[in-house]
């Protein structure tokens, strides 16, 4: 059976390079929710199939000029449907489940892409994604691309010769609170990839950490996310919180901020991530 | 009043059946029918599968609410009571959480039973379970305290909010999400399924209640006096709270957490038609079934194709509405 997608497929394989400009508007017919995934289908070349993204896609440009159908874990069945998208590609955990229900029922497909925090993961996401979208030898390039730039860019991270720093992630420092990752997050991986040591490993997940842990947990650098126009803290409020002050990144100086997507999309961008955090890390 | 209320209330409804972020529109839709066309499937789906679900559950939610607050400031003699003092949302906050944290660790044969619905299922259970020891709590001798109530309802409150911290903290980023966007309310998980169990429980309760007006009328004078007049004071209590726990519960399990409508509802229609409880509970359901509705049409176009909690809309809009109200009333407000 030749479904829908297969379709697609086809029209794609035959189509052309001439035909492609004329298809291009029949076969916009895709929602991709969760950041990584759409930065995914805009490396496959297949940016121009989207119809809309989610609130958390926000890379490339071309993704923000899309549509924003909301928060992955809250669509609107309604608001969804209002563009006819005969496929969603989301990352793990879109709901609410009544919602897919009745897109399902709606004849739209629904294909859910893996997380995860390594290399094999990302390697998974473009396959999941490639299969969805019809389009596996370019998913099996990008692969292979990806794979070869993550492994190089981790080798080299690997190469430093310091001894490795302790990072502490903080996700937020809410009312003098800090946030910081455990194990089994996208920080965590990052941050042993870039060749630095997690700070916390007690835990899984975010938590909140006490002055005390903190302290205890010695972090060389603090890790945050630059979240540009927010108000985030300053290095000198940063540093000036009673659990941060006694740290030697505190004495250093040392905290480092990336992109949040960048840093813990776990996708095609993923080796950039690794070098930048590495060169943040150990500076020469 | 009744009058004037439904004749909105049929007028709000149809409109909501019309507004939406797809381009579907009822009346193409009905002359569809009429001339005996076949519907396209996005018609069938968008009017029939999203909004009329959608409508119906607003509807019940919003009459639901609004009924148990003004029979719960008729009970309590107390113009801050709202549902939630016979202990129904804490206990059901508590059961939504639990069960979205915790749903990993569901037995197999648990978690085939109700699959999907898990949250609403523990909401209900939970907001029972916290009514009835409340309940237990404060009767002794077939009598109930209605201030032992509302004081043990203060400590069980606190006890569920504790709980609920413990589960916080132990959830990960995207149930710390979910955790926040239950309690802000939302009728985006509509579908007949939810209209179909929760309705039964909440039309039986809100007719009930509605025949609780000379009860509380007479309660307004206080227990004692109502009972040389003649009123069954315990039955009106027992009546009182379980029609609210079962209409509450089931309102907050299909919804998650609607706040104001059903605090501030009676206090509008005080405004305007008095204390007598008789036509305050009928015009309370149907007031607060169509500021729902309309608050629902609101959440779900103002930032179309995404929709915002309505528990927003609510607030961010009737809070106004209500200070305007009562700063436009010369007199002071007496219950």
């Amino acid at each position: 059976m030749i479904d829908r997608r297969g379709f697609v497929a086809l029209t794609f394989a035959f189509g052309g390079m001439g035909t492609q400009l004329l298809a291009s508007r029949d076969t916009r017919d895709v929602i991709a929710i969760g950041g990584d995934v759409t930065e995914i289908i805009f490396a496959l070349n297949q940016g121009h199939r989207l119809l809309a993204r989610d609130t958390t896609s926000t890379y490339p440009a071309a993704a923000r000029d899309l549509p924003d159908v909301g928060y992955m874990r809250r669509l609107s069945a309604e608001g969804v449907l209002s563009f006819a998208p005969s496929l969603i590609v989301s990352a793990e955990g879109a709901g609410p489940p009544e919602v897919i229900d009745i897109l399902r029922a709606a004849s739209v497909e629904f294909a859910e892409i893996p997380t995860g925090y390594d290399a094999e993961a990302i390697a998974q996401k473009i396959h999941a994604v490639g299969a969805a979208l019809a389009v596996p030898g370019k998913a099996a390039k990008l692969t292979a691309d990806t794979h070869a730039a993550l492994t190089a860019a981790v080798d080299r991270a690997a190469r430093t010769d310091a001894m490795p720093k302790r990072v502490l992630f903080v996700l937020s420092t809410q009312g003098g609170r800090i946030l910081a990752s455990g194990t089994n997050t996208g920080a965590h991986g990052i941050i042993q990839m870039a060749g630095g040591t997690n700070a916390v490993s007690e835990f899984e997940g975010y938590k909140p950490l006490s002055d005390e842990a903190v302290s205890a947990a010695a972090p060389d650098v603090i890790l945050m996310m630059d979240r540009s126009g927010d108000h985030a803290a300053t290095d000198e409020e940063l540093f000036a919180l009673p659990a941060i002050s006694s740290t030697p990144a505190a004495q250093s100086g040392d905290v480092v901020r990336m992109n949040g997507l960048l840093l813990l999309g776990f996708g095609p961008r993923t080796a950039d991530a690794v070098t930048a955090l590495n060169r943040a890390l150990y500076p020469t | 009043m009744h009058l004037w209320l439904s004749v909105a209330l049929i007028v709000v409804g149809i409109f909501s059946l019309t507004v939406g972020a797809t381009e579907v529109s009822l009346g193409s839709a009905l002359w569809k029918v009429v001339q005996g066309e076949a519907l396209t499937r996005m018609e069938a789906i968008v009017l029939w599968d999203i909004r009329a679900p959608r409508l119906a559950l607003g509807l019940m939610v919003g009459a639901a609410l609004a009924m148990s607050g003004a029979v719960m400031q008729g009970l309590f003699r107390n113009p801050l009571a709202d549902p939630g003092l016979v202990g129904v949302s804490a206990g059901a906050g508590l059961g939504a959480i639990t069960a979205i944290v915790l749903a990993g660790l569901a037995p197999m044969w648990l978690a085939l039973a109700v699959g999907d619905q898990l949250v609403p299922v523990a909401a209900f259970l939970g907001g029972w379970a916290s009514t009835l020891l409340l309940y237990r709590v404060s009767t002794r001798r077939g009598r109930t305290s209605v201030a032992t109530m509302l004081l043990a309802g203060i400590a069980l409150g606190a006890l569920a909010g504790a709980l609920s911290g413990v589960l916080v903290y132990i959830s990960d980023d995207r149930q710390l999400r979910d955790l926040t966007f239950w309690g802000l309310g939302s009728l985006g998980g509509a579908n007949w399924t939810k209209v179909l169990t929760a309705g039964p429980i909440i039309m039986v309760s809100v007719v009930v209640a509605a025949s609780l007006g000379r009860g509380l009328n007479g309660l307004a004078l206080g227990e004692a006096t109502a009972a040389h007049i003649g009123l069954n004071v315990q039955w009106i209590k027992n009546t009182a709270i379980l029609t609210v726990a079962a209409a509450t519960g089931a309102a907050v399990a299909v919804s998650g957490g609607i706040g104001f409508i059903g605090i501030v509802v009676p206090h509008l229609l005080r405004l305007g038609t008095g204390p007598d409880h008789r036509p305050l509970l009928i015009n309370a359901s149907l007031l607060g079934a169509l500021l729902l509705v309309l608050a629902d049409m609101i959440a779900r176009v103002i930032i179309a194709p995404a929709e915002l909690p309505i528990g927003i809309v609510t607030a961010v809009l009737g809070a106004p509405v209500f200070l305007w109200i009562l700063l436009r009333q010369h007199a002071m407000v007496d219950l």
